[in-house]
């Protein structure tokens, strides 16, 4: 399968500056993009419209040729920075890890999630727990498609390992296609496929306004 | 080289409502201990949420009235306490907080960064040291950007001229390249012999920056060595702790131990990381105390044995 957003264009109101500008970018299963750049240049901008949560001005945003679906399952998931805030903190653990799909506990083992966390609040979990819940919640079967904003930057680099090691196991496993957006440039090359870096041109633009 | 700042065994609990009026002590650091001296930086590397904040807060007393602290602080040789401290604050010792809304909201800038003892040839020459354009004193925090009230926040460190600063996260936000280019000024502060504490949970900018690293878990720090130590390889580390780290980052070889912190309140009596230790056994447990060994210093059982 096929992800590939061609020459987006994107800028938040009309007077805003543009923060994306003619940007094509493609993504086969298997394939794991690195997306790197400084703050500001538009990464997690262009997860959100390859996610189809945000609609680009001009441009467009195709899965195998065809539109994203409007309702149901989306193929493509993200994973967020914050794991606190992309959960809803008035559900209980197990309610949001099965909020679309229930996942086995072949799946859960190999996560490192531990049952008897299902019926804590999300208040009363460490951010790398928390963040292996949103990671499993979006490993249905279903998704062909991830994308991962920045998701480990908040964690301790045991941490950080211990959940990319995961997460490259079940995307291997699977054939994922994933766009990685991260500073963290060793990080990067260790693991994506390949790397491309947002140009800086929208930056200088950004700051002659 | 001198001492300027020490700190030996540093114990912080807050004391907290449980249900109705019951109360409880929850300890937040343990045992910590750490030591400055003139012209270094000292990075104090841990996870977010792990206390390193309230280590800053608690050697500059500014800690809500329900905390108590014990142990003791030394600063060039006088022990200093919530009190004591206030004399040397703004003037020998320098605060950089974590987030921008230390500013105060209704206070033009230029007037915040001379404060009670700076004065206007000095906000000047820092304002354009910074650069930040003429005119920005007369404005108003919510008039200057991010990135701009950034450096209001270190200038008005630098205004009394400090030997000690302490900065908590003073780059956030910024992705390691601009972060090492804006830590640059605090490189420069160092060699001309000012002490600086620099509290970070990224561990790479701790290695591009710092003259040693304290490594903080679960409250305490477990180690304190030389940056030399943690670069390339984790052999020379001395707490299985600090080498599990260095091991696991990305440039290094990936590889994670299992288990995560313990959180203040569920700690682990003894070692405060025997529970995913490898080498764990009965010396483990009880009162492990701070020891020199190789040029660093470490709190484990083990460390002189290898």
């Amino acid at each position: 399968m096929q992800l590939t957003g061609e020459n987006i264009n994107f800028k938040y109101t009309k007077k805003s500056p543009w923060i994306l500008k003619d940007i094509s970018i493609t993504i086969n299963s298997g394939e794991r993009v690195g997306v790197v750049g400084p703050s500001g240049y538009g990464k997690s901008t262009l997860a959100k419209i390859l996610a189809g949560y945000l609609k680009p001005l001009a441009g467009s945003v195709s899965l195998d040729g065809g539109d994203l679906p409007k309702k149901g399952y989306s193929p493509v998931q993200m994973i967020y920075q914050h794991p606190e805030f992309s959960v809803n903190p008035r559900l209980k653990m197990k309610d949001i890890l099965e909020e679309a799909w229930v996942p086995d506990d072949d799946l859960l083992g190999r996560m490192g999630i531990e049952k008897k966390w299902f019926t804590r609040w999300p208040s009363e979990l460490s951010g790398g727990e928390l963040q292996r819940f949103c990671i499993a919640r979006v490993l249905s079967p279903k998704t062909k498609f991830l994308i991962c904003d920045e998701i480990t930057t908040m964690l301790d680099a045991i941490t950080q390992a211990q959940i990319w090691n995961l997460l490259l196991d079940e995307a291997k496993k699977r054939e994922l296609g994933m766009m990685i957006i991260t500073h963290n440039k060793s990080l990067a090359e260790r693991v994506c496929t390949s790397i491309i870096e947002l140009p800086e041109l929208n930056h200088i633009e950004r700051a002659d306004v | 080289m001198e001492e300027l700042l020490k700190v030996k065994d540093l114990l912080v609990s807050f004391s907290m409502y449980k249900k109705g009026f019951h109360k409880y002590e929850l300890e937040v650091i343990h045992q910590l201990s750490l030591d400055i001296n003139k012209g270094e930086i000292v990075a104090v590397v841990g996870s977010s949420g792990s206390g390193k904040s309230i280590l800053a807060e608690a050697v500059l007393g500014l800690l809500p009235k329900n905390a108590t602290v014990t142990g003791e602080v030394t600063y060039k040789g006088n022990d200093i306490d919530e009190k004591s401290i206030r004399k040397y604050l703004g003037k020998d010792i320098a605060y950089i907080p974590q987030s921008v809304d230390h500013l105060d909201p209704v206070m033009k800038v230029g007037d915040q960064v001379i404060g009670v003892n700076g004065t206007k040839e000095r906000q000047e020459e820092l304002f354009e040291q910074y650069n930040l354009p003429k005119g920005t004193e007369e404005k108003y925090p919510f008039q200057c950007s991010g990135g701009m009230s950034r450096r209001i926040l270190v200038t008005s460190a630098l205004m009394g001229r400090p030997d000690l600063i302490i900065a908590d996260e003073p780059t956030p936000g910024l992705d390691l390249k601009m972060a090492l280019e804006a830590l640059k000024d605090f490189r420069e502060l160092a060699d001309n012999g000012t002490g600086i504490l620099l509290i970070t949970h990224d561990i790479d900018l701790a290695l591009g920056v710092a003259d040693r690293i304290a490594v903080f878990y679960a409250g305490s720090v477990l180690e304190l060595a030389p940056v030399e130590d943690f670069v390339h390889n984790s052999d020379k580390l001395r707490h299985p702790y600090s080498q599990s780290l260095i091991k696991a980052l990305p440039q290094n070889d990936f590889t994670p131990i299992r288990g995560t912190q313990p959180y203040a309140g569920d700690l682990p009596s003894g070692c405060l990381f025997s529970p995913r230790c490898w080498l764990r056994d009965d010396k483990c447990a009880g009162n492990i105390p701070m020891t020199e060994v190789r040029g660093g210093k470490v709190r484990c059982a083990h460390a002189a044995d290898g």
